[in-house]
């Protein structure tokens, strides 16, 4: 395919639509977020003891 | 012509034996399926008589390669939802029933993860305590061990294996923007440092084009092993996705996927090359970019980037959809759902890609492992990001940080608990589910196109199942219901 073609369609034609749909993404980015700091809240309670420990130990050989 | 495409997923699940005691882990892959199939199901054994992995889809012989082995001594199973539950090589794999629509593959999918959820729950009454198994849904052990999620689709025999090559690379290539899972660094010797990536799996392959799986791994494989009439049909063994957790990441991944697939057989891209230059090369350089703007160099010498590629592709498939309509995803509007999951998908990785923290691994693992890093001032490399995303991964429910996430659904709960136990209904997968459902002492051996009936004093009867669209409920629901034993079904069926 000639490079004008694959340039043309890629540009201008998508950036208009994002500025239209930018804005209801932004809030639910912001919702997600928000749900996000109160899991973190609780999150120390589930995660692994030893981090350094549990990432050495997770050792897998063989496959497919 | 494009044919029906009939699909499904195979995973390969990261195992530990946690709580002291020598990890094994053939040995804990083993314990682990026999503990579910002593506690829920009788063990139909699988049959080998047809595998041949080591088929080459180039139609020459291999050169130089082991062809894969299959371990006949493992512990293998069919279930009562058409699945195959097994060891391969030292992971317990869940391989799906064949589907007819990328949704229902994520069901099946699903369902896989609440067979193995099940399984640990099983494993733990026998093993001594402390001692556990827990299992993993990703594709690496960050150690530079990787091991696979692999999908299927049938594919029209007739068609030029080169044509499919062309076009199916650079949309592998591409699609890790929205199929990846998501990692903390690289595991690829001599890559610039990498805080995060889109992929698991960009860092190991190797070729563009091959038979490995562990070795080498090329972009496209080429086992050619149909698992059905071979005359008329292929299976492509997609090798290059990653697990995903996220519904919505399955269903596009397939989906999408399964839609280019039938683009090609009907020749629909044959004025379009989007041939990249280097497509290993490319593969690490999509993964590494979250900003997802680098331009990807193609062969005509002109550059695009990752969502360029997949926009085009994309939109020649919308109008594909109008021209020929889409009923070989298992219906047109179940093709038409997964167009538009795509196009908006496409959408937000264009303008906010955070906003798809509900619906793409990557981007919900890396929104959760940002926060956690902001809030404790910690860099990437701190070991509780690694920790974290792997834990991402654990498929015990109170220890999955995925399920702790609100994910957007594609499936209910309930749903996922019958396809446990019931096979798809418009597929081959409902013969056998039913027939291992009704008569399992009789069935000797189940494979995905045959299933060996024995009666006793005969010799073992085998019912081949060929066409992967045959045996489906609308086909086999009078016949099932009028027999009252398997003797009375092979009758029927005159084998």
């Amino acid at each position: 395919m000639a490079e004008r073609e694959l340039k043309k369609k890629q540009a201008p034609a998508r950036t208009e639509e994002v500025v239209e749909e930018a804005p209801p993404s932004t809030d639910k980015g912001e919702k997600l977020k928000a749900e996000l700091d109160d899991l973190l809240d609780e999150i120390d309670e589930v995660l692994e003891d030893n981090a350094e420990e549990f990432v050495r130990n997770y050792v897998q050989k063989g496959g497919e | 012509m494009a044919i029906p495409k009939v699909c499904g997923i195979e995973t390969e699940y990261g195992i530990m034996l946690r709580g002291g005691g020598e990890s094994n882990p053939i040995a804990a892959s083993s314990a682990l399926i026999n503990a579910y199939v002593a506690e829920v199901q009788r063990k139909v054994g699988w049959d080998f008589e047809d595998e041949a992995p080591g088929n080459d889809a180039r139609g020459f012989a291999r050169e130089g390669s082991a062809p894969p082995e299959v371990e006949t001594n493992l512990v293998n199973t069919v279930l009562t939802n058409g699945a195959r539950y097994y060891v391969d090589h030292a992971h317990p794999e869940y391989s799906t029933p064949e589907c007819a629509t990328a949704r229902q593959v994520v069901l099946y999918d699903k369902a896989g993860e609440l067979i193995l959820a099940r399984s640990m729950r099983a494993a733990a009454q026998i093993l001594p305590p402390p001692q556990a198994i827990v299992v993993y849904k990703n594709n690496s052990d960050r150690k530079g061990n990787s091991y696979g999620t692999h999908e299927n689709y049938l594919v029209d025999r007739s068609v030029p294996f080169a044509r499919i090559v062309q076009h199916v690379i650079p949309f592998f290539v591409t699609r890790q923007i929205f199929t990846g899972a998501g990692k903390v660094g690289t595991e690829a010797a001599g890559a610039p440092p990498v805080p995060y990536q889109l992929g698991q799996r960009a860092d190991f392959f190797e070729e563009e084009v091959g038979l490995e799986t562990t070795l080498k791994r090329p972009i496209v494989n080429t086992r050619d092993e149909p698992h059905a009439d071979a005359q008329k049909y292929r299976r492509l063994h997609v090798i290059v996705g990653d697990a995903n957790l996220a519904e919505v990441a399955t269903f596009l991944k397939v989906g999408s996927t399964a839609l280019l697939l039938a683009m090609i057989e009907d020749d629909w891209l044959a004025e379009h090359d989007f041939t990249l230059a280097a497509p290993v090369q490319a593969m690490r350089r999509v993964s590494y970019d979250m900003t997802l703007r680098q331009p990807l160099e193609l062969a005509s010498g002109s550059t695009i980037t990752a969502l360029g590629i997949q926009w085009e592709l994309h939109d020649l498939a919308r109008k594909y959809a109008e021209d020929r309509g889409l009923e070989v995803l298992g219906g047109h509007e179940a093709g038409m759902e997964v167009l538009r999951r795509w196009d908006t998908v496409l959408t937000a990785l264009e303008s906010d890609p955070m906003s798809l923290a509900d619906q793409l691994d990557w981007v919900a693992k890396y929104q959760l492992l940002d926060a956690y890093r902001e809030r404790h001032g910690i860099g990437w490399d701190d070991p509780r990001m690694a920790a974290m995303d792997l834990q991402y991964h654990d498929v015990r429910p109170d220890k999955s940080l995925f399920g702790r996430l609100s994910m957007e659904r594609l499936t209910t709960d309930e749903e996922v608990v019958t396809a446990v136990t019931e096979p798809p209904p418009d597929t081959r997968a409902y013969f056998r589910g039913r027939c291992l459902q009704r008569w399992a002492s009789s069935i000797a051996a189940a494979n995905w196109d045959s299933l060996v009936f024995d009666l006793g004093s005969d010799p073992l009867r085998r019912v081949p199942m060929m066409e992967p669209l045959r045996g489906t409920a609308a086909h086999v629901d009078s016949l099932l219901e009028g027999c009252s034993s398997p003797a009375e079904l092979l009758e029927r069926l005159g084998s």
